[in-house]
């Protein structure tokens, strides 16, 4: 009873916080008189909102980016997950890589977006390509720093036992850095949905970021609140799918789930 | 019991820490027979543990040597068994999977492995958490989970560093009895570490007590009780007087300043 009671609170307060902060928003246009194409009604977002997932328009554009988004998020955290393994387990590998890693780790990976558009052309290539880019790094990362801080303590009964090294690395390391390894996953995902936007903002004929860049020009303000509110359900969708399989992984680790901190 | 299978000679083991080397073992020297229980006996800290990785090929010594069966320890073998202090479970497998690790590494049969290892856990009294996973289970259940890991590959040398610390008195005295039983039956080498003079006496064939830190042997005692060793042992004037003079060796030895 309580505890229900708690799970009602949890999703009613959110809700009231909301729905105050729609009042404001509405009042505010009516009393300062707001132009439309400053700030939109919320009832025009919802109108817009309404046009473009009932009659269609919109779904185009949705699933254009969640594409370059899945299939970015994929390939980048793939390549970032098998090179981290290599990092962590090759000295010849890590020294050979270090500086570079460095290096790339503190450059805006989107401001390569111009370039990409360039090499990859206007489709959804050149989006993928940057959605892997912006999420290879913290998966990288993360994979890396995760293998290399295994608890000596199981190394050592591991060799006592005389394991395999890659017994060593899929038996014991991969789990051991699971937290760090999801942590890496939450944070590319985050980062993966801005190099999308970004590779959209500087050249495409699809997707959500492309919807916000074309109705900026002739000012349709509520269309863009419309496209915001999407990405958001995106981020926020792909958040929970990574913090989910967290859980269900790391099942062993309880505050698994709470553990990855994203941010930007 | 008159061939060697263990040899130390003149060990020393020194780490670098951020802090400066720290001298853990110096000038150890001592030997273990074929089939014989050896305890080692010693202040907290003098490099009990230490030893131990030495012989299970996990550290390299910096002086001295250490052989066994006639060659050089270079690196973990099949044939050693080893309890740490701490349980280090896989938290990630269950009690069973943790048990049967050494199967798998050494490549030995898996069927036949579980069976062996649901033998042990029944032995342990965890026959009934085969299917639990560790951070279940209490510490002391979890050592004994260890001890099971421990022995299952059946090694001709068991390494063992405190395995009851963690125990009740009487899981612990069940423990001690079910040791010796195997032992007895098995003509396992053991090498035993303990802090309980008790634990050492009733145990061992002889006991090997160790200096504060760096360590090194100070004492050996061989206890000639008969075996095999039962509860009513340890009311013998026998046993009580050999505990005695160990406790009396070693509240010299531990003494802080
Ligand atoms: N990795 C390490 N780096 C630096 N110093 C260490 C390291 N491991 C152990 N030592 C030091 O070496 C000494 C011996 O450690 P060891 O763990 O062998 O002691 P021990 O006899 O097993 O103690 P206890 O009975 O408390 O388990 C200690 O003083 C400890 O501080
Ligand atoms: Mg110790």
């Amino acid at each position: 009873m309580n505890l229900m009671h708690e799970r009602l609170k949890t999703v009613l307060y959110p809700l009231i916080t909301f729905a105050v902060l729609l009042a404001v928003w509405e009042i505010a246009i009516r009393v300062f008189k707001v132009p439309n194409f400053i700030l939109p009604t919320p009832v025009s977002v919802v109108q817009a909102l309404y046009r473009g997932y009932v009659e269609g328009l919109y779904w185009q554009h949705f699933f254009f980016t969640l594409q370059s988004m899945l299939f970015g998020y994929l390939l980048g955290c793939t390549l970032a997950f098998m090179l981290g393994c290599l990092f962590a387990e090759s000295r010849t590998f890590e020294r050979m890589l270090y500086p570079f890693v460095v290096a790339l780790q503190s450059m805006p990976k989107v401001a390569l977006a111009p370039l990409i558009i360039v090499w990859f052309g206007f489709g959804i290539e050149s989006k993928i390509v940057m959605v892997a880019l912006v999420c290879f790094f913290p998966m990288f990362i993360n994979t890396a720093m995760g293998l290399k801080h295994t608890n000596p303590a199981l190394l050592d009964l591991m060799n006592a036992f005389s394991a395999s090294r890659w017994h060593i690395l899929t038996r014991i390391k991969i789990p051991s850095a699971a937290g760090h390894i999801f942590a890496g996953l939450q944070i590319a995902i985050v980062l993966g949905l801005i190099g999308a936007v970004v590779a959209e903002f500087v050249s495409s004929t699809k997707g959500l970021g492309h919807l916000i860049n074309a109705s900026a020009v002739n000012l349709e303000t509520n269309t863009m609140f419309a496209a915001l509110l999407s990405l958001a359900v995106l981020g926020i969708l792909g958040s929970q799918v990574v913090r989910l399989l967290h859980a269900k992984v790391v099942f062993w680790d309880k505050q698994a789930s709470s553990q990855a901190i994203v941010s930007e | 019991m008159s061939d060697i299978l263990l040899q130390a000679d003149k060990l020393a083991v020194t780490y670098t820490s951020t802090r400066g080397p720290v001298v853990a073992l110096q000038d150890l020297s001592t030997r273990l027979h074929q089939g014989e229980f050896l305890s080692v006996l010693g202040p907290s800290g003098c490099g009990k543990s230490t030893l131990l990785k030495v012989v299970a090929g996990l550290l390299r010594p910096s002086g001295g040597s250490v052989t066994l069966a006639g060659a050089p320890i270079t690196g973990p073998r099949p044939d050693v068994g080893i309890v740490f202090q701490q349980p280090t479970l896989l938290p990630w497998q269950t009690v069973l999977d943790n048990v049967l690790l050494p199967v798998r590494t050494l490549g030995m049969d898996l069927a036949a492995g579980r069976d062996k290892a649901m033998q042990l856990l029944k032995l342990v009294g965890l026959d009934k958490f085969a299917r639990h996973y560790p951070n279940e289970l209490s510490g002391g259940m979890q050592q004994r989970v260890g001890i099971a890991r421990g022995i299952i590959h059946d090694p001709t040398l068991l390494l063992m560093d405190e395995p009851f610390a963690a125990l009740d008195a009487m899981t612990r005295e069940h423990m001690m009895l079910e040791l010796q039983r195997i032992w007895m039956a098995t003509g396992k080498s053991v090498v035993f570490i303990t802090h309980s003079i008790p634990e050492a006496v009733f145990l061992s064939d002889r006991i090997a007590v160790l200096s504060a830190r760096p360590g090194r042997t100070i004492r050996e005692v061989e206890i000639d009780l008969p075996r095999p060793r039962t509860l009513a042992t340890m009311a013998d004037p026998r046993f009580t007087e050999i505990c005695n003079e160990l406790r009396a060796l070693f509240t010299d030895l531990v003494k802080f300043d």
